[in-house]
């Protein structure tokens, strides 16, 4: 018996699957967030006095790089209510996210900060700019020229990444892709649709960013 | 008596760790091979050629490695072919890898000096021999940091597997997990081996990186 197939299944559930990309643009969103309050604190305590701190920040970058994702947000589904945060599980795949990509922020942000030399800052001072006009224009905006390219690519893949969180069943499209497969049983029209979804996600992302890149970063530096 | 972490749940996510190795080296091994010809396809001077292998590398890097494993596993099967789920989820890391890597020597080819391309050309070497023995051989240093950290990622990304029903060592962990409701434990032993798999690759990917960057810097 040949097989038809038979797209109509995704048309009729076209709204639940637009709300399944808002769903993991949000969750993407959030897990950025927190990774990237986690990344600069890490930097802040990778270069502190302390070596236990040092420690343990390079102890969480290596086992969070060096482990499955799936691995890590089963651990923290049974780890968090243990410390007391009972929480839903799109909660749950947020700090996943957060922490995941925290490991790979920390070290995309400690090479933007290297990326700046001491010499330039004196030569601002030298230029009469004062304390302010120095941080804007000679640490931070290079720094995040220099770290954009890498934490955009790092936030389309933490996008990508969101769809192991249906693991838990989080509330984004992978799993909403996977709630309208068990009602039709059409897996492989659901499935290639969705990954077309997943697709023009990141080239809308990726051409966003392009164009922001193109607005505030194209000027020359030598 | 209680069920607890002993010797056979240890013996179980073992083989889980065997059939993780398993899955990886017949992936790499495959992605490698087709990954060159992505690479070549990709650098091979003809327009056409050059955007439609562009294009088959940009859906591989812009859809989740979670989602080309259900089509391709649901896929084959709409194909009339019946596989067993290791067969199967074997091709789809495959064809993954092989745009992966594909993407990785390009950037190495494209990294080789012309000149070197040129100086081939000018001694009468076809293209064979001139990829085989003057760019490729460059290329490979080139590339062997990003290759060994694309490992490092389809170690973990087999993991992926275990969503699909294949028993795996992320899969075999859920199931000694449920067996003994000790999930910390169990998923912390799961992630430790994880580690012990990964961690001295990337140790090495960093090393072969930085004596890379110490060469070029002279």
């Amino acid at each position: 018996m040949g097989y038809t197939l038979d797209f109509s299944v995704v048309w009729h559930a076209m709204p639940a699957l637009l709300w399944g990309c808002v769903g993991t643009l949000g969750l993407a969103l959030a897990g950025m967030t927190l990774a990237m309050i986690i990344g600069v604190a890490g930097v802040a305590a990778r270069d502190a006095k302390s070596a236990w701190l040092r420690a343990i920040v390079i102890g969480f970058v290596e086992i969070v790089r060096n482990t499955p994702f799936l691995v890590q947000i089963f651990f923290l589904f049974f780890a968090l209510p243990l410390i007391g945060l009972k929480l839903n599980p799109t909660a749950t795949a947020i700090i996943a996210l957060g922490v995941n990509g925290g490991a790979y922020a920390i070290e995309i942000i400690r090479g933007g900060v290297q990326s700046i030399h001491k010499g330039q800052i004196e030569a601002g001072y030298a230029l009469g700019l004062h304390k302010g006009q120095v941080f804007r224009s000679i640490v931070l905006k290079p720094a995040l020229r220099a770290i954009y390219p890498s934490l955009t690519g790092q936030f389309i893949m933490l996008t990508l990444t969101s769809s192991i969180c249906s693991a838990v069943s989080a509330y984004e499209l992978t799993s909403v892709a996977q709630r309208i497969e068990s009602d039709t049983f059409r897996s492989f029209e659901v499935y290639f649709f969705v990954t077309f979804l997943y697709l023009a996600i990141s080239w809308l992302l990726m051409s966003g960013f392009a164009i922001i890149s193109h607005r505030f970063f194209s000027y020359p530096t030598r | 008596m209680t069920p607890h972490f002993g010797l056979p749940e240890f013996g179980f996510l073992m083989r889980g760790l065997q059939w993780t190795v398993l899955l990886t080296l017949v992936a790499f091994v495959g992605g490698c091979t087709a990954g060159l010809i992505v690479a070549l396809l990709r650098t091979c001077g003809r327009t056409t050629v050059e955007w439609i292998v562009r294009i088959y590398i940009g859906i591989f890097q812009g859809t989740p490695l979670l989602l080309q494993l259900f089509v391709v596993y649901y896929g084959l099967a709409l194909l009339g072919l019946k596989l067993s789920a290791f067969v199967a989820v074997a091709i789809g890391f495959t064809v993954n890898a092989s745009a992966f890597l594909g993407e990785i020597w390009r950037g190495a080819i494209q990294a080789v000096p012309r000149g070197q391309t040129e100086a081939a050309m000018a001694l009468g070497l076809h293209y064979s021999s001139r990829m085989r023995d003057i760019v490729l051989p460059q290329a490979i240093r080139i590339a062997l940091p990003a290759t060994i950290g694309y490992l490092v990622q389809l170690i973990k990304g087999t993991s992926l597997a275990a969503i699909v029903g294949f028993i795996e060592l992320a899969r075999a962990g859920q199931i000694v997990s449920n067996q003994i409701y000790q999930p910390l434990l169990v998923f912390g032993v799961v992630g430790a081996m994880y580690f012990i798999l990964c961690w001295p690759l990337s140790w090495w990917g960093s090393r072969v990186e930085a004596r890379l960057a110490l060469a070029a810097q002279r």
